[in-house]
C-alpha cells in the first residue's frame, strides 16, 4: 500500500491549484503605484565602440521620464562574479568588469547601451528607437579556438587575451596520466561539442525596483531562484546598499533551470533607477530579449581520450575542453566547467588516473553559466560517449564494459577530489535492464526493420554531485559564498507551523514536499504546515535553489530546526504531564509518557508555549520558534542508468524516440510523484539538447536561432512516455533525511543515451558513423549517414 | 507594435476603398501580420480586417471545382473541404489550433512565405486566385519568396481548386517552426500530374517539371528513381543544407505519390 501521508506519500502539489487557476503571483503580476517602465536599447552588433550617444530627441518624446546611459553608472560597481578559479599556474582567472550599462564598448548582441524610463512600456520603446548611437563596429570573436590564437581581437582590451583561465586538474597527476596512455593497450579518442542552449523558462525575467523615501529602503522584486544571493551581490558589490536597507523578493517563479540564479544588470538598473527618479521602475523581458540577455548554458568543445589495458580495464582518462564564457563572467560561470565538471570525470568508474584541462574563453556572445546540471551533463556526456565508443571499437558489449569498470566499494575517493559516500551502480543497471526490457530489443529491432526503420539502443550511466555544497570546501575551490541553507520553523499557538526557508521553489513543489517531512516528524497532517520562501524580509539568509540542493540542504536545515522544536516541546510536555523528559515519546501528533496512558496533544503543548501559565519558565523560554543553518558535510551523489531506444528514418535522417527508461538512485524519496515529475522534465530537456536545441551564432556574432522559429524546444510529441524507477535506494550517509537530490539527473543522464542509441542504429545498418554532434537534427543525421 | 487605426468592413467594396489609403493593409487572421507588427517590423497606419466580410468565407464544391473564400480559416478548410481530402489534410497540419482558427487561405497565399503549405497546393492544383479585380492562374501568381502577382490593395476573395483524381501533400517539418522544411504536393488530373514544392527553394514554391514528366508516364514512386533536383538554388540554413533539402524533395515526392495511390 502506498503511503497517503508523510514521507513516501504522493499528495498532489498544493501550489498547482493556484498556478493552474491563474492566481499565481509572479513578478510581472506586481504593479506598484506610480510605476514607470524601462526599455533597454540593446546592441545589435556583437562588438563595437560607442563613439557617442545622442538622446536629445528621444528625451523630448512623450512620456519619457529619464534616459540613462553608461555615464550614469560611473562609480557604480561592476556586476560581480561569485567564483574565482585559479589556473594551472596558480594564477587567478582574468576577470573583466561588467558594467550595468555599456561603458564605451558593446561586447555581444543584446548588451544594453541605454535605458529609457517612461510612463508606459510603449513610450519607453518608442523613445529608445529615437536614440542615436554612433557605433563603430569592431571585428567579433565567436569561435573559441580562434579567440585564443595569438593576435585575435580581444573582447576586453584591458585583459592580456581572451583566455579567462587555463585550468589543470589534477595538475600533479598529469605526468602519470600521460604515462598511462603510453602504456595503454587501447586508446579511444573522441572530439565532440556540447551544444550551447538557451534555458527558456516559461516565465521570462522581470524586475521591479522600488525605493521608499521615508526609510531609505530599496526593494527589488525579481524572478530569482535565490533572492538572498541577489541581495548580497547587488547590495554589496554593485549599488552599495547595506542588507538592512535592501529587500529582495522573488515571488512565484515560473521556471529557472539555472538561468535565474545569476545577478543581472537589469535588476541593478531597476533598483538604481527607482531611487534616481523616485518612482518604481519595472522591466519585463520579451521572449526575444530573453534569447540575447539570459545567460546561456553548456557550449563546450572537448577532446576526450580513454586508455584501457589488455583486459579492458580503464587505466586513465584525459580531456581537453574549451568552455565558452561569453562576453562577461556571469555569477557562477567559472565554476561550471571546472569544479562542477572536472570533479565528475570519474563517473561511475574506478579509472585510477584522470587529468582534465579546461580553457575558459571570452567571446562576443551572451554570457554562459549554469543550466540544469551545470558541468555535470558536460562531464557525463563526454565520458559516456567515449566509453560507448570504446566498447564498439573493442567489439565488447557496452553494458558489460561499464559493469566491469564500475566502482563497487563505498565510500570511494576518486582521483578527482571527491568522495562518493554511497551508490550501487550494478543495482540501477539491473533495474534498467528490467524496466527497459533490454532482452526484448532484438525483436523490437526486427519489427522496426520490417517498417523500413533503423532501431538503436543506447545505454549510459551517470553520477552527479549535488546537494551543493560544503562551504569550507567550496571556499577553498574559489567560491565567494557559503553554500549552507537555512530554515526558521515557527509554531503558532494553536499548533500550526510556518517554515521560512532559504530554498526557493521555481517549479519543484517545495510547498508540498517540505510539509510532508514535518508531518512525518511530528505526526500531524501536512495541511498544518505552510512554507514561506522568496522574500529576504521574512526568511533567514539562505542560498536558494539550484544544484539539486533544496531537500538535501534546505530540507536538512528544516529538519534540524524542527528537531529543536520537538526537543523543546518535549520539555514542555514533560512539565505538563509531570514526567521525566526522557520518558516522553512523540507519536501521531501527541506526546505520551512511555508505559502509561498519559498523553498531551501537540496543539496543547504549543498553546502552553504561548500561554505559559503552567510552564517551566525557569528552564526554558516561552514560545516555539527555532532557526537552523545546515552546512552539508559532503556533496550527495545520485546515480543511475538510462536507456533510450530510437528509430531512424534512413531516407530522411529523422530520429524518433521510441522509449526512454531511467533507473535512478536518489537515496530516500519524500514524494515519489514529484520525483518522477522532476525526472520527466529533466529527460525532456536532455532529449531537447540531444535532438533539437542549439543556440547558433554566425561568424559576425548574430544569434541565428534567436526565436522559436529557429530554436527548437521539445514538444509533447517529441518525447515518449517515460519509464522511470527510483526504487534502488542507497541513502545518503551524511544528511538527516538520507536524500540525494533529483532535480538535474534527467538532464544529466539523458543526452548520451540518445546519441548512443542513434550511433547504434546507424552502425547496426552498416554505416561507418562513430559520432554525430548534438543536436541530432535530421539534416545532421542524414549527412552523417551519407558522408 | 506601433499605433494604428482599425476598420472592419462588411463588404469587399468597402474593404477595397479602405485599402486605398496610404499605408493601409489588409488583415486576414493576423497570424503572420500581427507577430510582425509586434516585432515592429511592419507599421501599417490602418488595418482593414477582412474577417467581417461574409462573402469571403466558406467552402463549396461544384462541377469538379472546390471554391474556398479568401477569408476562410485553415480550421474551416480542414473540416469542410472533404471534396478535396489532400487539401483538407494540408490545412489540418498548419500550425496549431489557435493558428488554424484564425489564419486564412487568403492571408497565406498573399504572404507567400517560402515555407508555407498552401502555395504548394495552389500551384500543384493549377488553382485560380480570384481577387476583387481579376482571376490569376497559380502559374502566374507565385513570383518568388514573399512575392506575388497581387497589386497594392488587391484582395484575394476566393481560390478555385480543380479537384484532382488523386493527390497528397507530404510535409517534412522544420523542427523549430514546424513550417515545411520541405513540402511536396502531388496532384494527378486527367490531363496530367502536377508537382509543387515548398520550403526548399530560394525562389519560393516551384513546380518540379522533371518529376511531372516522369509521373505522367507512370504514376509510381519508382518513376522518380533517377530524378534529383539541383542543390544550387535550394535554401541552406541551420535546419538543413542545400543538399539535404534537394534530397528531401525526392523523398517527399515519392512518399506523396505512394500515398496518393
Ligand atoms: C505558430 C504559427 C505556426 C504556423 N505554421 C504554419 C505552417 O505550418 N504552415 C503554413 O503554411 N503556415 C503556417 N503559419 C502561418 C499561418 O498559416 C498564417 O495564417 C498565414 O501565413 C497568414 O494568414 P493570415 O490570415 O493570418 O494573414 P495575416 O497575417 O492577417 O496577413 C498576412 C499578409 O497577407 C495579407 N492578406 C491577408 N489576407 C489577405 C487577403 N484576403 N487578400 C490579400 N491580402 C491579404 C496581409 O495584408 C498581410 O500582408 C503559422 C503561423 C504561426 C503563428
Amino acid at each position: 500500500m502506498p503511503k497517503d501521508h508523510g514521507i513516501g506519500a504522493s499528495p498532489k502539489r498544493r501550489e498547482d491549484v493556484r498556478f493552474l487557476t491563474g492566481v499565481g503571483n509572479y513578478t510581472d503580476d506586481i504593479n506598484l503605484n506610480g510605476q514607470a517602465y524601462v526599455h533597454f536599447l540593446r546592441s545589435d552588433v556583437a562588438h563595437g565602440k560607442i563613439n557617442g550617444i545622442d538622446s536629445t530627441a528621444a528625451a523630448a518624446m512623450p512620456g519619457v521620464v529619464r534616459i540613462f546611459t553608461g555615464a550614469d553608472f560611473e562609480g557604480v560597481g561592476s556586476i560581480p562574479c561569485g567564483w574565482q578559479v585559479t589556473d594551472k599556474h596558480g594564477q587567478p582567472m582574468q576577470e573583466p568588469a561588467h558594467p550595468v550599462l555599456a561603458q564605451g564598448k558593446v561586447r555581444h548582441v543584446g548588451d544594453p547601451i541605454a535605458a529609457v524610463v517612461a510612463n508606459t512600456p510603449e513610450q519607453a520603446r518608442d523613445a529608445a528607437e529615437a536614440i542615436e548611437v554612433d557605433m563603430e563596429e569592431l571585428p567579433a570573436v565567436i569561435d573559441m579556438k580562434a579567440a585564443v590564437q595569438e593576435g585575435a581581437t580581444k573582447v576586453h582590451d584591458d585583459l592580456t587575451s581572451n583566455l579567462c583561465y587555463d585550468w589543470g586538474f589534477v595538475e600533479e597527476n598529469k605526468g602519470a596520466v600521460d604515462e598511462a596512455f603510453s602504456n595503454a593497450a587501447h586508446v579511444t579518442t573522441l572530439e565532440l561539442v556540447n551544444n550551447r542552449l538557451v534555458a527558456n523558462p516559461m516565465e521570462p525575467r522581470v524586475a521591479v525596483g522600488d525605493y521608499a523615501r521615508h526609510n531609505g529602503e530599496s526593494t527589488l522584486y525579481t524572478t530569482s531562484q535565490n533572492p538572498h544571493v541577489i541581495r548580497l551581490l547587488m547590495g554589496a558589490f554593485v549599488l552599495g546598499i547595506p542588507e538592512h536597507k535592501l529587500r529582495v523578493v522573488a515571488p512565484d517563479v515560473g521556471g529557472g533551470f539555472g538561468t535565474k540564479i545569476f545577478h543581472y544588470a537589469e535588476e541593478a538598473f531597476c533598483t538604481f533607477a527607482a531611487k534616481a527618479i523616485n518612482r518604481p521602475v519595472k522591466w519585463t523581458s520579451s521572449r526575444s530579449e530573453a534569447f540575447i540577455s539570459d545567460a546561456h548554458g553548456r557550449d563546450h568543445v572537448t577532446k576526450i581520450e580513454l586508455a584501457l589495458d589488455a583486459d579492458n580495464n580503464f587505466t586513465a582518462l584525459r580531456t581537453e575542453t574549451y568552455a565558452n564564457m561569453g562576453a562577461y563572467l556571469s555569477t557562477f560561470a567559472p565554476s561550471v566547467p571546472t569544479w562542477l565538471h572536472g570533479t565528475l570525470m570519474a563517473g561511475n568508474y574506478k579509472t585510477p588516473l584522470i587529468y582534465v584541462n579546461v580553457k575558459a574563453v571570452f567571446t562576443n556572445t551572451v554570457p554562459v553559466d549554469a543550466y540544469r546540471g551545470a558541468g555535470r551533463p558536460e562531464a557525463t556526456y563526454q565520458l559516456e560517449r567515449v566509453v560507448d565508443k570504446a566498447a564498439r571499437e573493442l567489439g565488447v558489449d557496452p553494458i558489460a564494459l561499464r559493469r566491469q569498470n564500475f566502482i563497487t566499494e563505498f565510500p570511494y575517493a576518486t582521483p578527482v577530489a571527491v568522495e562518493y559516500d554511497t551508490g550501487d551502480y550494478n543495482a540501477t543497471m539491473d533495474k534498467l535492464s528490467e524496466i527497459a526490457d533490454l532482452s526484448g530489443f532484438a525483436a523490437r529491432r526486427a519489427e522496426s526493420e520490417k517498417n523500413g526503420k533503423l532501431r538503436g539502443l543506447g545505454v549510459n550511466c551517470y553520477i552527479e554531485a549535488c546537494g551543493i555544497a560544503p562551504s569550507n570546501l567550496v571556499g577553498q575551490l574559489g567560491a565567494r559564498a557559503g553554500l549552507y541553507e537555512s530554515a526558521t520553523v515557527r509554531v503558532n499557538a494553536t499548533g500550526g507551523l510556518v517554515v521560512m526557508t532559504g530554498s526557493h521553489s521555481h517549479g519543484q513543489g517545495h510547498e508540498t514536499s517540505f510539509p510532508q517531512v514535518i508531518a512525518e516528524m511530528i505526526g500531524i497532517d501536512e495541511s498544518m504546515v505552510e512554507i514561506v520562501h522568496g522574500d529576504t524580509a521574512n526568511t533567514p539568509m539562505g542560498m536558494g535553489t539550484y544544484g539539486s540542493r533544496s531537500l538535501a540542504v534546505g530540507g536538512s536545515a528544516m529538519v534540524r530546526a524542527t528537531e529543536k522544536i520537538i526537543n523543546k516541546a518535549r520539555k514542555i510536555a514533560a512539565h505538563l504531564m509531570e514526567a521525566s523528559e526522557a520518558d516522553i515519546e512523540l507519536k501521531d501528533g501527541a506526546f505520551s509518557v512511555a508505559g502509561t496512558d498519559k498523553s498531551v496533544a501537540w496543539g496543547d503543548v504549543c498553546l502552553a508555549a504561548y500561554v505559559p501559565h503552567n510552564y517551566p519558565l525557569e528552564d526554558i523560554e516561552p514560545g516555539l520558534e527555532e532557526t537552523a543553518f545546515y552546512d552539508p558535510a559532503n556533496f550527495t551523489y545520485p546515480s543511475g542508468a538510462y536507456c533510450c531506444e530510437v528509430e531512424v528514418d534512413p531516407d530522411t535522417g529523422k530520429v524518433t524516440i521510441e522509449s526512454f527508461a531511467a533507473a535512478d538512485d536518489f537515496g530516500n524519496i519524500v514524494n515519489p510523484m514529484i520525483v518522477s515529475g522532476q525526472v520527466h522534465g529533466g529527460i525532456a530537456q536532455g532529449i531537447g539538447q540531444a535532438l533539437l536545441e542549439g543556440a547558433v551564432y554566425d561568424e559576425n556574432g548574430q544569434l541565428l536561432s534567436a526565436s522559436y522559429m529557429d530554436y527548437a524546444m521539445p514538444r509533447a510529441d517529441d518525447v515518449p512516455f517515460y519509464s522511470v524507477d527510483h526504487s534502488c535506494v542507497t541513502p545518503c550517509t551524511h544528511n538527516p533525511l538520507g536524500v540525494k537530490g533529483c532535480g538535474e539527473a534527467g538532464a544529466i543522464g539523458s543526452p548520451p543515451a540518445v546519441v548512443n542509441a542513434v550511433v547504434d542504429a546507424l552502425q547496426s545498418a552498416g554505416k561507418d558513423v562513430t559520432h554525430i554532434d548534438m543536436p541530432l537534427s535530421p539534416s545532421r543525421v542524414w549527412a552523417a549517414m551519407n558522408g | 507594435m506601433y499605433n494604428f487605426e482599425f476598420v472592419k468592413p462588411s463588404t469587399v467594396a468597402e474593404a477595397v476603398s479602405a485599402l486605398g489609403e496610404e499605408d493601409a493593409q489588409a488583415l486576414g487572421g493576423g497570424q503572420t501580420l500581427l507577430p510582425t507588427m509586434k516585432q515592429r517590423l511592419a507599421s501599417p497606419s490602418k488595418l482593414v480586417s477582412l474577417s467581417g466580410i461574409a462573402d469571403m468565407k466558406g467552402v463549396s464544391a461544384d462541377g469538379g471545382v472546390l471554391t474556398i473564400g479568401g477569408g476562410t480559416t485553415h480550421g474551416t478548410v480542414a473540416a469542410e473541404a472533404g471534396a478535396y481530402p489532400a487539401l483538407a489534410d494540408l490545412a489540418s497540419h498548419i500550425g496549431d489550433p489557435a493558428v488554424r482558427n484564425r489564419g486564412t487561405i487568403g492571408g497565406s497565399l498573399a504572404n507567400n512565405d517560402p515555407s508555407a503549405c498552401y502555395p504548394s497546393a495552389a500551384l500543384a492544383s493549377g488553382a485560380t486566385i480570384v481577387t476583387n479585380t481579376r482571376e490569376i492562374a497559380a502559374d502566374d501568381y507565385f513570383q518568388g519568396m514573399f512575392t506575388t502577382a497581387l497589386n497594392e490593395g488587391e484582395i484575394i476573395t476566393a481560390v478555385k481548386f480543380p479537384i484532382p483524381q488523386a493527390a497528397n501533400y507530404q510535409k517534412f517539418l522544420q523542427p523549430a517552426s514546424r513550417f515545411a522544411l520541405v513540402g511536396v504536393f502531388v496532384a494527378k488530373y486527367a490531363d496530367g500530374v502536377r508537382v509543387a514544392v515548398t520550403g526548399a527553394s530560394e525562389e519560393g514554391v516551384f513546380r518540379w517539371s522533371e518529376a511531372e514528366e516522369a509521373l505522367n508516364k507512370e504514376f509510381r514512386p519508382d518513376a522518380l528513381m533517377d530524378l534529383k533536383v539541383a542543390p544550387a538554388n535550394m535554401i541552406g540554413d541551420l535546419h538543413g543544407t542545400k543538399e539535404y533539402r534537394a534530397h528531401l524533395v525526392g523523398v517527399m515526392t515519392k512518399r506523396a505519390v505512394t500515398a496518393a495511390g
